[in-house]
């Protein structure tokens, strides 16, 4: 194959984007971040929350889409709006911290008051803005916000296909992601946040890599008991990567574990074993302790969801770019909503072992990201290799391009939803 | 105010010792401190109190800590295998109470890093519970509320 490019040709960021290869430059070059955060995080549905995170009437979260900051937040009726953070008199924030509870969003300057709804309510001495100021038109500004599943998506491009046509064929993974609540529905646990020196297209890459697994994470294994370290064996099982249209893409490593409803009469792993018995002296039935049992670890598969967000086994992965050449990560943990407290310890306890910026994992792909960012400027060949496992593809029972689980078909698939988006002319 | 200067030394004398062994790596000799019972928490949420049902950084107890110290030695793992010593000022150390043989204490902590982007420092509150085990102690719990915790930290490459 040939490996050097020419690339004296290339005059758009899409020439920088072939089947088989990414450029460089799309690490590091400035000018792109920027045409991306217009071309594709102002113009495609961007996941903010689950709606367990807003659990009642003023619960509120914080998020970013590209480089606006947003509310999200449920109001009296329990219907979720999300709105720029941005008041609407000099444009301070009106609502700080990760998380909260709030009966209005008042801004700290000169105190316009908003209500749950964005409905901009009182400000003080009103007297000055007699006939110049109807408040009808100065709440805060709403974008558009769909769910599926409880994950809720925004998007600042009102003309665009409603969140499930863009979801598409990831919709039946996301119904199969929810199962892990044991029973119960899913529900929130916490993050953990971490940044690393390095674009965020690194991190949306590495969710559907199972090719790093065993390397990156040799220390997570060998940490495990050999029955769960068998389960982490996967490069030569029955896995595979499928893309799911619009840039979505799915990596089954374990087939076994993609529906957590299926075979609940199978043995109870050694290393639940306290969990189960724990479970059943609180006087669960058998087929709720298997159930529970069963879930506990998370789905076999990691979804990937262009462009910010994953149902990654266990947990949500969501990705916000901070510059060219820095991201920040949240790992956010779930469990079940009203399941027993000894099942949605254990679901911490795991993740705590592989997540986060102490984990036994995630430090470990840290530094793999960090050495991408930075080994990948030198030389004058400039390509970014992505063709692995594309002489071996196949069609999937959905019809899909499906390649082998260490494949980079779901790579190949986020990148040319990246493509498409980067090729459309600038229309700010 | 009445101070016991004599526990408040001795307290201070082992909390440099702990401090010492994780800058130098002694890992081994570090886990003889503990309580096979004792936790060691770096908490997401420095409000937390209940550690067992919530999100931790880290929440390690006798079989997580004994697994990470081998990660941390192992090699295995390619975010330490270039980790240099680290080194930690502790100052203000307070004693809060000291009933049934066990010392509660905190004090001001911070930890240096060498990291090849630079010197990182984590400031942070450090609180533990020491258990007395003859004439010195034994660590019933370390709780390490480092500065961002609940925003966003860098990865972690040792001990706090
Ligand atoms: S900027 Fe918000 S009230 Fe003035
Ligand atoms: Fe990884």
């Amino acid at each position: 194959m040939k490996t050097q490019i020419k690339v004296k040709n290339i005059n758009s960021t899409s020439d920088l984007v072939l089947d088989d290869r990414v450029h460089k430059s799309l690490y590091s070059d400035e000018k792109i971040f920027e045409e991306e955060l217009d071309k594709i995080f102002n113009n495609t549905w961007v996941w903010l929350a689950h709606e367990s995170e807003l659990p009642e009437a003023g619960s509120y979260k914080t998020a970013t889409i590209g480089r606006n900051p947003v509310i999200v937040v449920r109001d009296r009726k329990k219907n979720i709006h999300v709105m720029l953070n941005r008041c609407r008199h000099r444009g301070a924030t009106v609502c700080e911290g990760k998380t909260g509870k709030t009966k209005a969003f008042t801004c700290p300057y000169h105190g316009w008051g908003y209500g749950l709804d964005g409905s901009l309510r009182a400000l003080p001495k009103p007297e000055e803005y007699e006939n110049i100021l109807d408040k009808a038109e100065f709440g805060l500004i709403k974008v558009r916000t769909e769910s599926y599943q409880g994950m809720i998506f925004a998007t600042l491009k009102d003309d665009l296909e409603p969140l499930e046509d863009f979801l598409g064929g990831a919709k039946k993974w996301i119904d199969l992601f929810m199962k892990q609540g044991g029973g119960y529905p899913i529900k929130t646990l916490g993050d953990h946040r971490f940044r690393f020196p390095g674009n965020w297209k690194i991190q949306l890459e590495n969710t559907t890599d199972a090719y790093h697994f065993p390397i990156i994470h040799k220390s997570f294994i060998s940490s495990l008991d050999e029955e769960a370290s068998e389960i982490f064996d996967f490069l030569d099982g029955d896995g595979f990567v499928e893309d799911l249209g619009n840039g979505h893409s799915v990596m089954v490593m374990i087939p076994e574990l993609v529906d957590l409803d299926e075979n609940l009469d199978e043995p109870i792993p050694e290393r639940y074993g306290d969990l189960a018995k724990q479970l059943a002296d609180e006087g669960h039935s058998d087929l709720e302790v298997r159930r529970l049992v069963r879930a506990v670890g998370g789905g076999g598969f990691n979804l990937n969801l262009f462009p910010n967000v994953a149902c990654s086994m266990a947990f949500f992965r969501n990705l916000v770019p901070i510059s060219v050449n820095e991201t920040e990560i949240h790992h956010i943990a779930l469990g079940g909503d009203g399941a027993p407290e000894a099942f949605n310890q254990k679901r911490i306890r795991l993740h705590e072992h592989f997540q986060g910026p102490m984990g036994f994992g995630t430090p470990d792909d840290g530094e793999a990201w960090e050495r991408v960012q930075a080994g990948s400027m030198a030389g004058t060949d400039g390509w970014i290799m992505l063709h692995r496992g594309m002489s071996k593809l196949s069609t999937s029972a959905d019809g899909n391009v499906q390649g082998a689980v260490c494949s980079e078909t779901g790579m190949r698939a986020a990148y040319q939803q990246y493509k498409k988006l980067m090729s459309q002319s600038s229309e700010q | 105010m009445k101070l016991d200067t004599q526990l408040l030394a001795d307290v201070t004398a082992f909390l440099n010792i702990e401090a010492d062994m994780l800058d130098n790596k002694e890992y081994h000799q570090w886990l003889d401190l503990w309580l096979e019972s004792g936790l060691y928490i770096v908490p997401v949420d420095h409000n937390a109190t209940d550690y067992a049902n919530t999100l931790n950084v880290a929440y390690d107890n006798n079989k997580m800590r004994l697994a990470r110290i081998e990660r941390l030695t192992s090699g295995n793992a390619v975010s330490t295998q270039l980790s240099e010593k680290t080194v930690r000022t502790m100052s203000r150390f307070r004693i809060l109470d000291d009933v049934d043989g066990l010392v509660r204490v905190r004090c001001a902590y911070c930890l240096y890093e060498d990291n090849k982007n630079g010197v990182r420092c984590y400031p942070a509150n450090l609180q533990f519970k020491l258990a007395r085990d003859g004439g010195s102690f034994k660590i019933a719990e370390k709780v390490v509320k480092v500065m961002k915790s609940s925003q966003y930290l860098t990865t972690v490459s040792y001990l706090f």
